[in-house]
């Protein structure tokens, strides 16, 4: 990501994993600056920080690099209003699906049947659409991606720094501890998430679909979504209820997709 | 240039000569009619702002953070529920070390809605790390808010600064205006640890508790820097443009056997009372206090003091009297009056005067003795 970004780039963080592993003050380990900044306002900071960069005729790249409960929950109201405001930045939300920095609480983020700490029967919600709420915005590029497509991930960031505008890439990030898997696992994680349509990769240009090579193969034949949950302790006891639903809408999802990059809803 | 303005106008006015390169605000009464006027100025390209019409206070004030972490200058204005709806990002603002300047016009806090008058808001930003100033004119409103942004972009105090006007009280009234054109007063901003992306840094990381206690030290010994900051850029202000600034502003003080202390427009309330009340040979003063962070040094050796007080501290006092009982070994007779914008007239001052009982507190027309 930061690879794709170069130089001149600002990471704009708010309170999330990448709080703690960038490094302890005064060290980051980050080669380009990093602003830390209150949890609920990754988006509005970066509002700021772009108008300033432009006001001073600076091209430099305003990055938000925030997890799920920062993006979909208390960051949802600025990263609405940046959006709608046409603020030029690229947002990134890295998702491992919970609260991981206090030690896995549900979030907005967390799929239907996951144990999280705060849901220890399994989450009876829904995870919410960010991408879909990001839409309504109509930002002119917003993506999704996986760290275990690196390669497209890149390419995804590349695009999104070459728009003018808001953009907005979701990345579905496995995360051992709180998903119960070996770290060893990380990558087969994040394919079994995209083979079995857990996780849909695409792109929006303009609003344009166009889905991404490894999500085309799951629309043509998901693997098992068993395949998926069964090495992850958090889905360990799902009931058949929450499962049916979670392979209904796996199975809608794709259809939904598939109809509208070939032009027919 | 001579003018006749509102309070809210003329912080809009100085504004528009300060030039922020960004300025981030969401409306609330009674303070709108500021980031309005200055909607327009840029709107009519007389000022080259950028203005971002954020979707809360919080986000006003995590613009202001974002766009001065660059080094530019900032400005916004709230009240009231929108200040302390911010009330996480000032603190932030304050730790980031950022001089960002905001207008806040005095509001009193639901429930009930009541949008009068009331330093309740303000005072529960008193432990952040901002400078406040209380002003009681449309030209100190002006005046103050020039100034705010050559104190708060000194780098001895490199902290934001809170302009406090009265809503309504001062925010809505028209006074004559001058609208004194700064020249190079204000110097242009330089911000040591401004975002370079030629030398990146970390900004606000994980920080261990030896540096985390070192950075609050280093605010409050900017804080205490600060005062001379003020009050060199008072006295530049008085050489350039002739009108004269203090930590307070004292008014037949020297002689009094009592002083009337407050904060804002009641300042001017009390010197119609101490007039009256020197015409029936008690000898008042009033002292009012500007500056309430940093707090000044109140000279009040030997006189009666009564403090007056449009905020409360539940289950300690009045703010104001507190502090100056803190700080000063002086009896106290303490007023809490005017909360949500009550009426509290010169007359109504000098009555305070008269029944003073010292070591007490009254709540005007409610508990008390007045």
């Amino acid at each position: 990501m930061l690879k794709a970004a170069g130089p001149d780039s600002v990471l704009v963080v708010p309170a999330c994993c990448t709080s703690v592993i960038q490094g302890i003050y005064p060290n980051t380990a980050m080669n380009i600056p990093v602003y830390n900044v209150a949890f609920a306002t990754a988006a509005a900071s970066a509002s700021g920080m772009s108008a300033a960069f432009r006001a001073m005729g600076k091209k430099t790249n305003v990055i938000c690099y925030a997890g799920d409960g920062g993006t979909l929950d208390i960051g949802i109201q600025a990263l609405s209003g940046a959006l709608e405001r046409g603020t030029d930045f690229l947002y990134i939300c890295y998702d491992n699906e919970a609260y991981g920095n206090t030690g896995m609480q549900r979030s907005g983020g967390t799929p239907l049947g996951a144990r999280t700490t705060t849901t220890p029967g399994g989450k009876t919600d829904l995870k919410k659409d960010i991408d879909a709420i990001v839409a309504a915005h109509e930002p002119p590029y917003q993506a999704t991606a996986c760290a275990a497509y690196p390669q497209d991930l890149y390419k995804k960031v590349q695009k999104a720094l070459s728009f003018r505008g808001p953009t907005f890439i979701h990345v579905l990030a496995p995360c051992p501890p709180g998903w119960r898997y070996p770290t060893e696992k990380s990558v087969e994680m994040g394919k079994l998430a995209v083979k079995s349509g857990m996780w849909i990769l695409y792109e929006r240009e303009y609003g344009k679909l166009t889905i991404s090579a490894p999500s085309k193969a799951a629309i043509r034949k998901p693997v098992p979504l068993e395949e998926y949950l069964a090495p992850q302790g958090r889905f360990k006891g799902i009931d058949a209820k929450s499962l049916d639903t979670l392979k209904q809408r796996i199975e809608k999802n794709l259809k939904r997709f598939a109809a509208e990059e070939a032009g027919v809803c | 240039m001579l003018t006749v303005s509102t309070g809210n106008k003329a912080v809009a006015m100085a504004v528009r000569q300060a030039k922020p390169a960004v300025v981030a605000a969401y409306p609330i009464t009674p303070q709108t009619e500021i980031v309005e006027s200055i909607a327009d100025y840029v709107t009519a390209k007389e000022l080259s702002t950028r203005y971002i019409a954020v979707e809360s206070e919080h986000s006003a004030m995590a613009a202001c953070i974002g766009a001065s972490a660059t080094g530019v200058r900032t400005f916004t204005a709230t009240s009231s529920h929108g200040l302390l709806y911010m009330h996480e990002m000032t603190n932030f603002a304050a730790g980031a070390r950022l001089p960002i300047v905001m207008a806040n016009v005095n509001r009193s806090l639901g429930p009930g809605w009541n949008i009068w008058a009331e330093h309740t808001d303000a005072m529960q930003e008193r432990d952040t790390g901002w400078l406040q100033v209380y002003v009681a004119t449309v030209q100190e409103a002006y005046d103050a808010t020039l100034m705010a942004f050559r104190i708060a972009e000194h780098n001895d105090v490199l902290l934001p600064v809170m302009i406090n006007l009265d809503g309504f009280l001062l925010s809505h009234i028209m006074q004559p205006l001058d609208t004194t054109d700064p020249g190079d007063f204000i110097p242009p901003i330089h911000l040591p640890h401004a975002i370079d992306v030629s030398n990146p840094k970390g900004y606000g990381g994980l920080t261990g508790p030896e540096e985390h206690f070192k950075f609050k030290w280093d605010i409050e010994r900017s804080m205490r820097d600060s005062v001379k900051v003020i009050e060199e850029t008072q006295a530049e202000f008085s050489r350039r443009f002739g009108r004269k600034y203090g930590f307070t502003e004292d008014y037949w003080c020297e002689d009094a056997d009592v002083v009337i202390l407050s904060l804002g427009t009641f300042g001017k309330e009390s010197e119609v009372a101490v007039d009256n009340l020197r015409r029936e040979g008690i000898r008042a003063g009033s002292m009012r206090v500007r500056w309430f962070r940093p707090f000044p040094h109140l000279d009040l050796k030997g006189r009666d003091v009564v403090v007056l007080d449009r905020d409360y501290s539940f289950g300690f006092g009045g703010v104001l009297a507190k502090s100056i009982e803190a700080k000063n070994k002086v009896d106290i007779y303490s007023v809490i009056a005017g909360l949500g914008g009550q009426e509290v007239t010169y007359d109504d001052i000098a009555g305070f005067v008269k029944q003073r009982r010292m070591g007490e507190e009254s709540w005007f027309g409610v508990s008390g003795n007045v």
